[in-house]
């Protein structure tokens, strides 16, 4: 295995301002019906939790690193603009963007919003996700890996994978 | 003989060391308190102490010091002769030697020390002993902490308080102290040090003194503890906070100019760390130390400071809220930043101390030079980059520090820079005269930051003519000369025009700077009384005209408002005068105007803004406001405009104005003429036939005469009531004289509309009277108010409830007065038959009735025809339940047993408690809706109402009332809703103990929550049937969440949960309300945390419940959804994907 960091010192962008809702939910309308956008699959992948920092360090003992909290939005990993949401035909697709082109991470970066996404939007939903065209070597191998449904089962039957992505995912209450 | 037995035995236990540590404590009080009774003198002690003192054992040596010592600390106030307390600290001067014995010899020479004179306190040479020992022998690094301590107790006392003596030991002292505190590490030994090094410098203030030489050395031992920086901010047993240690150095740090050389350059350089502590210690370092080293020595750091200053100020100083509401009434408004508020302070400082200096760097500063410069290319406020903005903001601030601080650098401020800043613009004050005259300014060259600097200027002078003595100065002369194109530049900002709409920071900038011209202290200088009247006028205009660009006028009203409470406060005859004529009077006159564009509603705001800026002024204004109203309520029957306009103005003077007066006093007599003069009106007004229409009147007229009477005081109610009587009774045809002789018949009188109003009027006043107000004829209105309760007139059950809850009880009736005590009130309820003139009315009835007469309380329990008969029966006792059950009256018990009979009334349980409850019970057929009305009975008892029975309406309230019905409720309905065997009355049950719960403080319930669980999840269930149940639903289950997240309830939790889950799952997709959603899935999570055994074998349930939630309509649901299925998937062993 590999010890060392493939991005030892990633690029931090600073938090981008969230954009607020315009209307709050008021009394009235306790029956109108607010659709899944793609604010809320945002959220769904950063507000609650607060996931996986150092997903470019490689070496599983690393993946909590105390020097690196960095999360994906800051890495801009993933953008608010990257989310796109169809709540009509319940489909979703993520497009994340690695940090650098051989990033061997991007298949579990790709497995937890998965694993993420499935848990937390309702079953209708069809997720998508991606690898931004043209910021990983193996752009096409990875979307096919991440999309094939069959490798994606294969890949939550392994303990070792299971328990990293879980760690991921697990809430850090900030 | 057996007193040295008993000392022996209290020294030997407090020696042995093997005794425990209370023992020791115990018999040294013991001690104590022999030799302060004079049992013992202190030389028999000693003596007696003698071979412990001398041992050669060092543990019982130290022991015995310590004994000594500990004795003398308990002594302090017993009077010593001065051979004793020499010898003494001889004694103990000496076993500083003995490192052993080092505490007792420490702690001896301090309790020794201590002495107040009165009691023989030691002699200097004494003291200059023990400090000359001191220093000789302790080397304080090495003790353990404790010892520390009082060791810098002692050095510490000795500098304070033996000053003159100590001082000549010079060197050996400073250095010793050095020695002594060097590399201290403890916050509470350290406040002690800081305090000597302190203490040491006041001693040696002489700038050649031995001190100097010592400077650097003592300074190198404190710098490294700046900034003062906790790890562990909150460990148990220190209590020395964060912020006394650095108090304590910055005061040791300032203690003499001697330090300056080394600590502003320490602090210069520290000033510039991340560290956000360090920045805002720094500079509060920076200016205490700079008061106190001296306008010299400051000197020649005057530059380094202020550039770090600028520096600071560029970084932290936050975007401005150019926003009227929460706009100050000087300058410009910055959000809080404790580094800001520092900095400005420490520039406030040098301003006052070095002025010279500090103006001339400011106005040579190149950033100040350039925004002065540049100022013309800042046309508008959005078209300024954010770096300029920046500075722009920062310099503002220094200006207006700087212009506040003094009248000299005031001065200096105005003749240079501002001077220049209008040269730049074209006002010289060669030309300023043309200008004065023509007063066209072309609204092109209006220029935002040349205004956003005028206004900081002028914001930091206004401030300085209100602090200062004397008012004249080069200032004033110039602001003199400018101020008429000042305010033709504020001015032309707020033209609205087509083609130019200015944004919301200019329109704030241009309104500000209006107000700040408005609001100089004198009538004629520095800004004159025309200027001042020209903004009133401008102001008004705007306020007339401009009613459609919200910002401007809100902002307008707000600065309008500044200015009348300003000139109210300082009660300047002369703008006082214009502004009453300027703008109280035009904004009265704008009630009477139709033909104006102005929404009245704006009006109205308008109105009550102006009215508030002070006491005459809100007087004219209600004055205004009484005759429109009045005008309007003669016409309001014939038209729907006036109605409308009567409405709109009864509610501003029941929501703004009257509250207002009522807290700032003084205008009742205006409130007792408008209330008398509504009566007076409403006659008149109650006579249209179209009562849909008048109910908005109505309702506000009750409104305003509600509030009113209940900010009155006794003598005025008694006014009211008493014209409100004569009009109830010469008005309707109520007889109210009759009704008491004549038996209560029902249905004697049909009310018309127009004797409803007035009884609902009437019924306003009794609400909100006084307990002391006498109202007349209590018995003739008890008993018309029964009759009208019957007819479903709520208002009415309400003032009945404020009357029990405020009638004399026969108890504290002193004389016989002749009004209606509580017990006879109470008797007419309970007792008094109503007799119905129609039999056939009543199918039946129970007890000794014949059929066509029957109690108020028995009605309740009756079986009617006329099913409103028995609910409004039930409804108004429920009122006068409320008024007893807030005074904490016994009869709540009977009037609560019969709601209770009502829900039960069709089960076959006999209740006990209940005196004769009837036999015959189940042929009858009762009324559902009815016995629904007894369950909201309870939601009446126990809710804070907001139209009465509450504290604003003067009601009599007893402590934990709340409480202690629901002690007294809980094992009733526990015990009847177990053997319930009817669903009906097992839901009424339900609902009314639902109500029950969902109003009484959690903590009561938490006591309970074992037996409260299972009834809690049926009520739940229950609920979950009809959708009009929703906010109780929500109430309930509000309780439940908090059971769930308190400590006491988590037993009786952990016990119920799978019953609790089950429930709770059911909740998850309540389709009418959000909250309960909402509510019952953060309950889950909070299930989640219970005991992992516990809980397991319900994961799967809750798992299987959450995806339909993951779909919910509402976000918010959805997001505690997602939150819940985190939690209660982590719980499960192995994970898949599905989980």
């Amino acid at each position: 295995m590999v010890t060392g960091l493939i991005n030892a010192n990633p690029i931090i962008y600073e938090k981008k301002q969230r954009q607020q809702r315009s209307t709050q939910s008021l009394q009235g309308d306790e029956y109108t019906v607010e659709p899944i956008d793609h604010l809320e699959v945002f959220d769904i992948l950063f507000a609650n939790f607060h996931f996986c920092f150092a997903f470019t360090f490689i070496g599983y003992r690393d993946i909590k690193d105390p020097e690196h909290p960095y999360s994906l939005e800051e890495l801009k990993v993933i953008t608010e603009e990257a989310v796109e949401v169809n709540d009509q035909n319940s489909y979703v697709r993520v497009t994340f963007t690695p940090t650098v082109e051989h990033c061997s991470m991007a298949t579990i970066i790709g497995l937890c919003l998965r694993v993420k996404l499935l848990r937390s939007l309702p079953s209708r939903y069809k997720v998508d996700i991606r690898v931004a065209p043209g910021s990983h070597a193996t752009e096409a191998a990875v979307n096919k890996q991440l999309n094939d449904k069959e490798r994606v089962a294969a890949a939550l039957e392994n303990p070792n994978l299971v328990d990293m992505v879980d760690e991921c995912l697990a809430p850090s209450y900030e | 003989m057996a007193e040295t037995t008993q000392l022996t035995r209290h020294i030997e236990s407090y020696v042995d060391s093997s005794s425990t540590p209370t023992h020791q404590v115990a018999s040294l009080d013991a001690i104590g308190v022999l030799i302060k009774t004079n049992a013992l003198t202190l030389e028999a002690l000693v003596r007696e102490l003698d071979m412990y003192l001398t041992s050669t054992d060092a543990v019982i040596r130290s022991r015995g010091i310590l004994l000594l010592a500990e004795v003398l600390t308990r002594i302090q106030s017993k009077p010593l002769n001065s051979e004793t307390i020499h010898s003494l600290v001889g004694f103990f001067k000496e076993k500083m030697v003995d490192w052993k014995a080092v505490r007792g010899a420490i702690l001896g020479c301090l309790a020794l020390i201590r002495r107040k004179s009165v009691v023989g306190m030691v002699t200097g040479s004494d003291a200059k002993a023990i400090a000359r020992s001191f220093l000789q022998n302790l080397q304080v690094q090495s003790l353990g902490q404790y010892d520390r301590k009082i060791c810098f107790e002692l050095l510490d006392y000795l500098l304070e308080h033996h000053a003159d003596t100590v001082a000549s030991l010079e060197e050996d002292l400073i250095f010793g102290t050095c020695e002594a505190i060097d590399l201290e590490k403890d916050p509470e030994c350290l406040m002690f040090a800081f305090h000597i090094v302190d203490s040491l410098a006041r001693l040696y203030p002489d700038p050649s003194g031995p001190l100097a030489s010592f400077a650097r050395d003592l300074f190198d031992i404190l710098a490294p503890y700046f900034p003062i920086h906790f790890t562990h901010p909150t460990s148990g047993d220190t209590h020395v906070q964060r912020d006394d240690l650095s108090r304590t150095l910055m005061s040791a740090f300032s203690s003499t100019p001697l330090f300056e050389p080394f600590v502003i350059p320490l602090l210069l350089e520290k000033l510039s760390s991340s560290l956000q502590s360090a920045k805002i210690d720094s500079l509060k370092y920076l200016r205490v130390c700079s008061s106190k080293y001296g306008a010299e020595r400051i000197a020649k750091y005057a530059g380094d400071i202020w550039s770090a200053l600028k520096d600071t100020l560029y970084t932290y100083l936050g975007e401005p809220a150019f926003s009227s509401t929460l706009a100050s009434i000087d300058g410009i408004d910055f959000p809080k930043d404790e580094i800001v508020i520092e900095a400005l302070s420490l520039l406030q400082q040098l301003v006052v101390q070095n002025s010279g200096q500090l103006v001339t760097l400011i106005v040579d500063d190149e950033d100040v030079n350039f925004i002065i410069n540049t100022i013309a290319s800042y046309e508008m406020y959005d078209t300024i980059s954010v770096q300029e903005k920046k500075k722009l903001h920062a310099i503002g601030r220094i200006l207006y520090i700087t212009a506040k601080t003094s009248i000299p650098s005031c001065n200096a401020l105005f003749q240079s820079l501002f001077l220049r800043m209008m040269d730049n613009l074209g006002f010289s004050v060669s030309n300023v005269d043309g200008l004065q005259s023509g007063g066209i300014f072309d609204s092109q060259r209006v220029k935002f930051g040349f205004l956003y600097i005028c206004i900081e200027l002028l914001a930091g002078c206004r401030e300085l003519v209100i602090l200062s003595e004397e008012k004249q100065g080069t200032y004033c002369t110039i602001l003199h000369s400018f101020s008429n194109v000042l305010f033709n530049a504020f001015g032309s900002v707020l033209a609205v025009s087509a083609d130019r709409c200015p944004f919301d920071p200019d329109i704030y900038i241009g309104v500000k700077g209006l107000q700040i011209l408005a609001m100089f202290h004198l009538d004629v200088f520095p800004i004159p009384k025309s200027t001042f009247e020209n903004i009133l006028k401008k102001f008004m205009s705007i306020i007339i005209d401009d009613f459609n660009k919200t910002v401007l006028w809100n902002a307008t009203l707000k600065a309008l408002f500044h200015i009348g409470s300003f000139v109210q406060n300082i009660s300047e005859s002369e703008k006082a005068m214009s502004y009453r004529s300027f703008v109280v009077d035009k904004t009265m006159e704008l009630l009477s105007l139709h033909d104006i564009a102005l929404p009245f509603s704006l009006k109205v705001e308008a109105l009550s803004d102006i009215g508030m800026t002070g006491m005459k002024n809100m007087l004219t204004i209600l004055q205004g406001l009484e005759g429109t109203v009045f005008a309007n309520l003669s016409e309001a029957c014939r038209n729907l405009t006036s109605s409308e306009i009567a409405v709109q103005l009864l509610e501003c003077y029941s929501c703004k104005l009257l509250p207002w007066v009522n807290e700032n006093g003084g205008a009742e007599e205006f409130v007792v003429q408008f209330a008398v003069e509504i009566w007076s009106q409403a006659g008149n007004s109650m006579d249209s036939n179209a009562p849909s229409e008048e109910k908005g009147l109505l309702d506000a007229m009750m409104k305003a005469m509600k509030v009113s009477v209940g900010c009155c005081s006794v003598e005025s109610q008694n006014v009211i009531i008493q014209k409100a009587y004569s009009m109830l009774s010469t008005h309707t045809s109520f007889q109210l004289n009759d009704v008491e002789r004549l038996p209560l018949t029902f249905g004697k009188y049909d009310i018309s509309p127009r004797d409803e109003g007035i009884l609902l009027l009437f019924t306003s006043v009794i609400i909100a009277l006084r307990p002391k107000t006498h109202i007349p004829n209590i018995r003739g209105l008890l008993h018309l108010f029964i009759l009208t309760l019957l007819r479903g007139v709520v208002p009415v059950a309400q003032a009945l409830g404020s009357m029990f809850n405020k009638l004399i009880s026969k108890s504290s009736v002193v004389e016989k007065s002749g009004e209606l005590t509580l017990e006879e009130a109470l008797d007419v309820i309970f007792n008094t038959k109503i007799v119905f003139s129609c039999n056939n009315m009543l199918q039946r009835c129970n007890g000794s009735s014949n059929g066509s007469e029957m109690a108020l309380t028995d009605l309740c329990l009756s079986i009617t025809n006329d099913r409103s008969l028995q609910t409004n029966a039930i409804c108004g006792l429920s009122w006068i339940g409320k008024g007893l059950l807030l005074r904490g009256h016994e009869k709540i018990k009977d009037i609560t047993m019969i709601f209770i009979e009502c829900l039960i009334s069709d089960t076959k349980i006999s209740l006990p408690l209940i005196e004769g409850s009837h036999e015959n019970n189940e042929e009858q057929k009762w009324d559902p809706l009815a016995r629904k009305c007894a369950a909201e009975a309870f939601h009446v008892l126990m809710s804070d109402a907001e139209v009465c029975l509450n504290k604003k309406f003067h009601a009599t309230i007893r402590p934990l009332y709340k409480q202690r019905f629901f002690s007294s409720m809980m094992p009733i309905f526990q015990q009847l809703i177990s053997r319930s065997d009817s669903s009906l009355s097992r839901c009424l049950l339900l609902r009314a103990f639902a109500h029950v719960m969902s109003d009484t403080p959690l903590i009561v319930i938490l006591n309970e929550a074992k037996k409260l669980i299972p009834i809690l999840l049926d009520c739940l269930s229950m609920l979950t049937k009809d959708i009009q149940d929703k906010d109780i639903l929500y109430g309930l289950l509000l309780v439940l969440s908090g059971m769930l997240t308190e400590k006491n309830g988590q037993e009786a939790v952990i016990e119920n949960a799978h019953i609790i889950i089950n429930c709770l799952i059911k909740l998850v997709d309540y389709p009418h309300k959000t909250l309960v959603r909402e509510t019952a899935i953060q309950c889950l999570v909070a299930l989640s945390e219970l005991p992992h055994a516990r809980i397991y074998p319900l994961r799967t349930q809750v798992l299987r419940a959450l995806p339909k939630c993951l779909d919910d309509t509402k976000r918010s649901v959805r997001h505690e959804a997602v939150k819940c299925r985190q939690a209660w998937a982590s719980i499960a062993s192995s994970r898949s994907i599905r989980f």
